[in-house]
């Protein structure tokens, strides 16, 4: 069945600036066949059973509205901390700013030379997990980065690398539309993480693929905020091989639209993988996480800790589904999201969803939304906190469940410093 | 240290007068003691002293030495030197207890123009203060009051009373739910406190608290006003004959 005309001529004119790059034989199979998804599917309306919560219209134009960039004098994320720095203005890789690609243990490649190689092991990645994501749910803007994303980093992790590879997405242009593909790789037994920080672009569609085979292990942080007027989706694909680890912790503060997709499989037992996310918005401010997890092997624990915290008139929508496929026994899934509405004027909505096929599993959801609790407020202020510095506490206090995903000692304080930095900025 | 001229408090949800014309003068180095039935106003009292919201001061007043108590927020009451010890001490999720304590004092004392105190002063003083109220180190780690049982959570409000040594403390119901050990153990935490630069008003249902902690002034009251005031012996006489022979005394 073919789309309504109306939707079919945006879902055309939203890519027809756009080009599909040069690149290998398969590079260039791999980015048509995407095209080809991207219009049978067409971009996302209220009406889509995953975009109800979520407007997609300042995402379909074929321009980016434009985003102020701001300047708070906050310290750029992870600065503390020993990283390869990767450096990305306005969505175009910047080499003077970035560290020198070689790291032991790393292969680290630009994706148009990675894409220009007839033999890479790019070729089972680059798309794959993405086109692996779009049955049931259709995920339009994922395949149209996939089409036409210029530039982007490859990473192929074969040791236990210890220190993080840092993406960093500087804006600069207020009306940058950038699109960035990255493709991650961690071989048996091999450990990588990857942080994330930048407001990136006006608009900002990002992919991100990481297949972690038997026994790797992945951590992801990501610093995601500043510009109030950015938008951003991104989606972030993973596939898990047996005893392999994944672990994921997204901070989002600020910005006018965020949709942050995850799909995650399970193809190997006895994994684990762990997503959470602290989003905080004042005003302005429509956060949006949808989650997939699909369980298609034994034994496997997934997790999913969302928590937000809103004023203002911010928005918060959370939709996650476990799914245990049939055969998929010893599953031990946990998924939990909650707001914190610090006013009557902000918004949650929330869809948890679990569909389960196995009859050997134990899996339990909640999602729950709520004011501050006076008489914790009232408690700390008897003992001298004043009230703005009392309820800064119990907002890292709602936060912390998510924020303790974060393994790393150094990273989590990073993250609790900019969490404590937002709220000073952002009290009554 | 503490003066109440005629106080006079309703409820702001229901209407309803609570306290009607409350006097009392704690002076420093003293214990008072208030003693009431059920429904009398004790709690109010207390929740009125600390700050609490949906209480309407509606004649009188209040002065922490010579501070108007009731022209302050909770916070600038604690940092004046108030202290209430809570009848339900409140449990907080996520908040540890140290950071919590250390905030604490250090609120106070930035309030007060002080410095604040270092980390490894900090850990010294806890652990010293825990140490005397057989308080074990992991509760200190644990969350604010959460999954503390009663004993604990009552040896807890007494540690906070020991490390931020406030001026005038108030106790309300400290002994509810307590059994003798853990009362006696409470009882030791503010008797070691006592000193002529501090006051105390403990609030309390039944005698027996002040067996451990000796008053030198106990006050009956009744109806939302002190009906009677005498000194220890007032309290062991409402132990042998209940409220009802007092309050008859006084109609």
């Amino acid at each position: 069945m073919g789309l309504p005309a109306r939707r079919q001529e945006d879902t055309e004119a939203r890519i027809a600036h756009l080009e599909v790059p040069d690149g290998a034989a398969w590079a260039t199979e791999m980015r048509k066949q995407a095209v080809s998804r991207y219009l049978a599917m067409g971009l996302p309306g209220r009406r889509d059973e995953y975009w109800r919560f979520t407007r997609p219209d300042d995402l379909n134009t074929p321009q980016a509205p434009s985003a102020a960039v701001v300047d708070f004098g906050e310290a750029p994320a992870f600065g503390g901390i020993d990283r390869l720095r990767i450096v990305f203005r306005d969505g175009v890789f910047d080499p003077e700013a970035s560290d020198d690609l070689s790291c032991e243990g790393l292969e680290v490649e630009r994706l148009q030379s990675a894409t220009a190689h007839e033999i890479h092991w790019l070729k089972d990645v680059y798309g794959v997990l993405e086109a692996r994501s779009q049955e049931p749910v259709a995920r339009p803007f994922a395949a149209l980065n996939t089409a036409f994303a210029t530039d982007g980093i490859v990473i192929r992790a074969t040791e236990r690398v210890s220190r993080p590879v840092n993406l960093t997405y500087l804006h600069e242009n207020p009306d940058s539309d950038a699109i960035l593909h990255f493709a991650i790789k961690v071989e048996s037994g091999a450990d990588l993480t990857v942080l994330e920080n930048g407001p990136a672009a006006a608009r900002f569609n990002k992919c991100m693929e990481v297949d972690v085979a038997d026994g790797g292990a992945f951590h992801h942080v990501r610093a995601q905020g500043r510009d109030h007027e950015r938008r951003a989706v991104t989606h972030m694909f993973a596939r898990l091989g047996k005893k392999s680890a994944f672990k994921s912790f997204t901070l989002t503060a600020n910005g006018v639209l965020t949709r942050n997709e995850a799909f995650i499989e399970f193809v190997g037992d006895n994994a684990v993988s762990h997503i959470a996310g602290a989003a905080v918005g004042d005003g302005d401010f429509h956060h949006d996480d949808t989650v997939f997890v699909v369980h298609d092997a034994v034994g496997c624990e997934s997790r999913q800790v969302f928590k937000k915290v809103l004023r203002n008139g911010a928005v918060g929508a959370f939709q996650g589904k476990i799914l245990v496929k049939e055969g998929a026994q010893k599953t031990d899934g946990y998924q939990i999201s909650q707001s914190l509405l610090l006013d009557e004027d902000a918004q949650f909505l929330a869809k948890p969803e679990l569909e389960i096929y196995a009859d050997d599993v134990a899996c339990s959801h909640g999602s729950t939304s709520g004011a501050i609790d006076e008489d914790a407020l009232f408690y700390l202020q008897s003992r001298g906190l004043p009230r703005p510095e009392a309820q800064d506490l119990l907002v890292l206090a709602f936060l912390a469940e998510a924020i303790e995903e974060i393994e790393s000692e150094d990273i989590s304080r990073d993250i609790y410093g900019r969490l404590k930095g937002w709220l000073q900025r952002h009290r009554r | 240290m503490l003066k109440i001229n005629d106080l006079h408090v309703r409820l702001e949800e229901e209407d309803k007068a609570i306290l009607r014309g409350v006097d009392l003068d704690v002076t420093a180095g003293s214990v008072h003691a208030i003693m009431g039935p059920n429904g009398s106003g004790k709690s109010t009292l207390a929740y009125v002293l600390s700050g609490r919201d949906g209480y309407e001061v509606t004649r009188g007043g209040v002065a922490l030495e010579d501070q108007d108590l009731l022209e302050l927020e909770p916070e600038e009451r604690a940092a004046a030197g108030l202290f209430l010890a809570f009848q339900y001490p409140v449990e907080i999720p996520g908040v540890g207890n140290m950071t919590f304590l250390r905030t604490a004092l250090n609120a106070q004392r930035k309030a007060c123009g002080d410095e604040e105190v270092s980390a490894a002063d900090f850990l010294k003083l806890i652990r010293d203060r825990a140490k005397s109220l057989q308080i074990d180190p992991e509760m200190l780690k644990r969350p604010v009051n959460v999954g503390f049982s009663g004993g604990e959570k009552k040896r807890n409000e007494i540690l906070q009373m020991a490390v931020l040594e406030p001026k005038m403390c108030v106790l309300d119901e400290t002994d509810s739910g307590l059994d003798v050990d853990a009362m006696r153990l409470v009882a030791d935490g503010v008797n070691a406190l006592r000193d002529e630069g501090r006051a105390f008003l403990v609030i309390t249902h039944y005698q027996r608290l002040l067996n451990h902690i000796e008053p030198d002034v106990v006050h009956i009251m009744a109806d939302g006003r002190i009906v009677k005031t005498g000194g220890p012996d007032l309290a062991l006489e409402v132990e042998t004959n209940g409220y009802a022979d007092i309050l008859q005394e006084v109609a």
